[in-house]
């Protein structure tokens, strides 16, 4: 297979509008003939919805919760960037795709990540208009601040809920077009599959999930806005139901999945308390501004932190890197983290937790200020632990937060299915191997409002659609498979439930591939996985039946995906032999025990073909080229 | 510790409900309350027996999904807190917890502690909402908004849907989440040309979806999880009585 990334070439600040230029247009009278199906109401899902919607496009919008306003982009904190320049300290368009380049460990495509930073103006904008109550200034002005070590102030905010708050734009947008009939909304319905006839996207099969009916709806195009699968490893910031299928089984249909292995780690988190945990909670990044991270210098040393005395505690980020201290980069924080408690030097119960310790900060600002600055972060943190971090240190750890990964697609958005379009976390495309903190909202808006509603158009205009109704063979025989599975999990009998498989299968990825890798470990845990899998299909236990509202089922069938979706993170992080971004191999590190890039033979994005569970997936490479931005080593020290 | 629960299994929306007793011998009071169901829900599906339904997802009081009542209160005990947030070192050994789902003709239920709570999407579907297609907003910074209307705005924004405020109103008002719309867009230069057709549709598809008359009781108030204020509702209320003294049509313009 052929990748063709369609990128433009020429001058980069010219690229897109040429693009947009070239791309062929669908007559206003002619896009109310056209059907698209959009899947997902986060960020991206909704937003393409809504301006699908508004196009005039006839648009089917899906999503498994009870309402398009549950999706987890709504959990996001800390903010959006946006290369406005409003604060006059050298900010651009150029200076943003150059950080965002730079922070994703040169693996992403350039011309993607500078559209990024162009559309970045945009979006405040239209947030603005739709009444995003964004932080001001006293003067009516837009707030900003600096977020995640950038060194310019562009990341715009709503408090801490900024996601909440784009989301909610957003969604008001879709509920405006599904107020008026343009959009048709199907809550609570999960996509199970994708329905392919002649090579071409063209619907899907869902469950619903209070009847359990299996439907199918065609189309002329599909659009996955579904998120990423940071869920693998069980435990992670993401919610509950943020799973993969809708993307694994476009997968198991032909769309090629690009860059499995690169997950990002974010080190603020609640430690995990016990067995019974079920999610983890992030904590904002701000806090490394004034809280300092320490551990006991002895390993297993058992005392309360105050009764440890200030030359027996290791400030091990400060001692490592002097120059950034407590600041560094996601990755590296992380990755230190881990390592000290490998060498039993952990604090806690569980002994997997480093302090983040606000004494010396109270005792410099006062206690006021420190209130002020994370007041809401402090309350949140003893209503999960039971303790009050202004007395004694808080305690974390670092967790899943976000998979840069996805399905490959090209320059439009679209996957290597012609029809099938995916936009959000669920594609690979912006942040190579590394993403940088509010840039996520920024793609997830970047792909929904501005980038797919000119590209698809392009898709529509130049292909010919025959109609197709739901009794369509090809429809019929997706339909008889999905409800073979679902059969299967039912009829299953087994001893074990499906979060008990689904908890050992993330202690596995969480060893083998998580914050950092080797070639033993991830052979190990490719090993283990097909087995685990296999017993998962032999023995887990569902009750109930496929025609009610069944949560246990619906997990199955999530896990199911993920046993086999975890084969092909680790065959990839194998694959890769070099620590770039999120993927840290033991293996290859500079001498300081930083991430060491092989620009000469791994600049590529991995982008693997299915073959079948359990058979060998196909690798196909797109080569990376950098015009503007040159590869550098990042040092932190 | 040993919680004793009694949770209203009602297997759909046709058949009749009833409260079931369960005894938890194990509880650990670092766990979340939904934490606690998930054990309940282990111990079920080992047992055999269908696990309790209860919607949740983000699990940490954002997305709004969760939440039943905990003897008679939306979201338990604590105040500020959605369930999810909810952990139990806040109860003691030998308590004993009814859960129930939210009480609301508009919210029937579908399973056990769920409900359908999509009489709020509709409302918003109404007015909720500022009318801008995408592409065609100025500069961000074209239109200034005072610092502190943003954050009145804003305040009322950090409504979830949870519907916490409609369970706990006698009447089942839905009073509180309309106004909070209403005043996040209202308190906005942006949502000021659609203020007064935005009150008038909000009120009429909450109408429509039976939700009660709001009579000022202020239980909606004391369990949201989020805080939103009863002025809310007085500036919805002075908002719709201006709105039916201009005479505007009670029909949303999509």
């Amino acid at each position: 297979m052929e990748l063709d990334s369609k990128c433009p070439t020429g001058p980069i600040e010219t690229r897109w509008d040429r693009h947009r230029f070239s791309l062929k247009l669908v007559n206003p009278a002619n896009k109310r003939k056209h059907t698209i199906i959009v899947v997902g109401t986060g960020l991206a899902g909704a937003s393409a919805a809504a301006s699908l919607g508004e196009l005039g496009y006839n648009v089917l919008c899906f999503c498994f919760q009870d309402s398009p306003r549950r999706a987890h982009s709504i959990a996001a904190q800390g903010g959006i960037n946006a290369a406005k320049n409003y604060h006059n300290d050298g900010d651009s368009v150029y200076r943003l795709f150059y950080d965002t380049v730079k922070g994703g460990d040169f693996r992403a495509r350039e011309s993607n990540v500078y559209r990024l930073a162009q559309v970045s103006l945009n979006i405040i904008d239209q947030c603005v208009a739709q009444g995003v109550p964004f932080a001001r200034e006293y003067s009516g002005y837009l707030d900003n601040r600096s977020f995640g070590g950038a060194q310019v102030s562009r990341t715009f905010y709503a408090r801490g809920q900024t996601g909440q708050q784009l989301l909610l734009g957003a969604y008001q947008a879709l509920e405006r077009q599904i107020g008026t009939g343009q959009v048709k909304m199907f809550p609570r319905t999960e996509m199970l599959d994708l329905i392919v006839v002649d090579g071409k996207a063209r619907g899907i099969t869902t469950r619903n999930l209070i009847t359990g009916e299996i439907e199918s709806f065609v189309a002329d195009a599909v659009v996955l806005g579904t998120g990423g699968y940071g869920n693998v490893y069980y435990l992670s910031t993401n919610a509950k139901g943020c799973n993969a299928t809708a993307i694994w089984r476009a997968h198991k249909r032909g769309a090629l999945f690009g860059n499995p292995c690169f997950t990002q780690i974010h080190p603020t988190c609640i430690p995990v308390s016990g067995d019974y945990q079920s999610k983890l909670t992030l904590m904002s990044e701000s806090l490394r501004n004034d809280g300092r991270v320490w551990v006991p210098k002895k390993a297993g040393d058992q005392r309360n932190s105050s009764e440890i005395p200030e030359q027996e505690r290791d400030y091990f980020l400060e001692r490592k890197y002097p120059s950034f201290g407590n600041l560094v980069p996601r990755d590296v924080a992380s990755r230190n983290a881990k390592q000290v408690c490998d060498e039993g030097r952990g604090v806690g119960e569980t002994r997997l937790a480093v302090f983040l310790d606000f004494r010396d900060s109270i005792e410099r600002l006062g206690k006021h200020v420190i209130a002020e600055r994370y007041g809401n972060l402090f309350e949140m943190y003893e209503r999960i632990t039971g303790e009050d971090p202004y007395k004694s240190p808080m305690r974390i750890y670092p967790a899943i937060h976000y998979t840069m990964g996805g399905l490959w697609v090209d320059y439009n958005l679209m996957s290597t299915i012609p029809g099938l379009y995916v936009i959000g976390e669920a594609n690979f495309s912006d942040h190579g191997a590394n993403r940088l903190g509010a840039s996520a909202l920024m793609q997830g808006l970047a792909d929904g409002y501005f980038v797919l509603p000119s590209t698809i158009g392009d898709y529509l205009a130049s292909n010919k659609f025959d109609k197709i109704e739901t009794s369509h063979p090809a429809v019929r025989e997706v339909e008889s498979q999905v409800a073979c599975v679902t059969k299967k999990l039912l009829d299953n009998k087994g001893t074990r439930s499906v979060d008990s498989y689904h908890r050992e299968l993330g202690k596995l990825m969480w060893e083998h591939c998580g914050m950092s890798r080797t070639a033993g470990g991830l052979e190990q845990a490719l090993s283990k996985i097909p087995e685990l899998r296999d017993q998962f299909w032999r023995d887990v236990k569902v009750l109930g039946s496929g025609d009610e509202l069944n949560q246990s089922l619906e997990k199955a069938g999530r896990v199911a995906d993920f046993f086999e979706l975890s084969e092909l993170m680790c065959l990839d992080a194998l694959e890769r032999n070099e620590s770039c971004g999120g993927h840290f191999r033991e293996e290859y590190q500079t001498p300081e025990g930083e991430a060491a890039r092989d620009d000469k033979e791994y600049a590529y994005a991995a982008a693997w073909e299915f073959r079948g569970v359990g058979n060998r997936p196909d690798l196909h490479k797109e080569p990376l080229t950098f015009e503007y931005v040159h590869p550098t080593q990042r040092s932190y020290k | 510790m040993r919680i004793i629960l009694h949770i209203w299994r009602q297997r759909n929306a046709s058949e009749k409900g009833r409260m079931v007793r369960y005894e938890l011998p194990n509880v650990n009071q670092e766990m979340s309350f939904l934490e606690m169901l998930d054990v309940l829900n282990e111990d079920l599906t080992a047992k055999g027996e269908d696990p309790v339904a209860f919607d949740h997802d983000c699990r940490e009081g954002i997305c709004g999904m969760c939440g039943c009542m905990v003897n008679g209160v939306a979201h338990g005990p604590l105040p500020g807190t959605t369930l999810c947030q909810l952990h139990m070192r806040h109860f003691k050994d030998g308590d004993e917890l009814y859960l129930e789902p939210w009480r609301a003709r508009a919210f029937p239920v579908i399973k056990d502690l769920v409900v359908d709570r999509g009489a709020f999407d509709r409302i918003i579907a109404a007015g909720g909402f500022i009318s801008v297609a995408t592409g065609s907003a100025p500069d961000g910074n074209a239109v200034l908004v005072p610092k502190e209307n943003a954050e009145r705005s804003m305040d009322a924004a950090a409504c979830i849907g949870c519907g916490a405020c409609v369970a706990m109103c006698p009447n089942a008002s839905a009073s509180l989440f309309l106004s909070a719309k209403i005043a996040h867009l209202g308190l906005l230069p942006q949502g000021l040309p659609e203020r007064e057709q935005r009150v008038v549709a909000m009120v009429a598809q909450a109408q429509q979806e039976i939700f009660g008359s709001c009579t000022n009781m202020g239980e909606c108030e004391a369990v949201c999880p989020k805080g939103i204020k009863l002025e809310n509702i007085a500036i919805m209320n002075r908002d719709f009585l201006r709105a039916n003294w201009a005479g505007r049509p009670a029909v949303a313009q999509g």
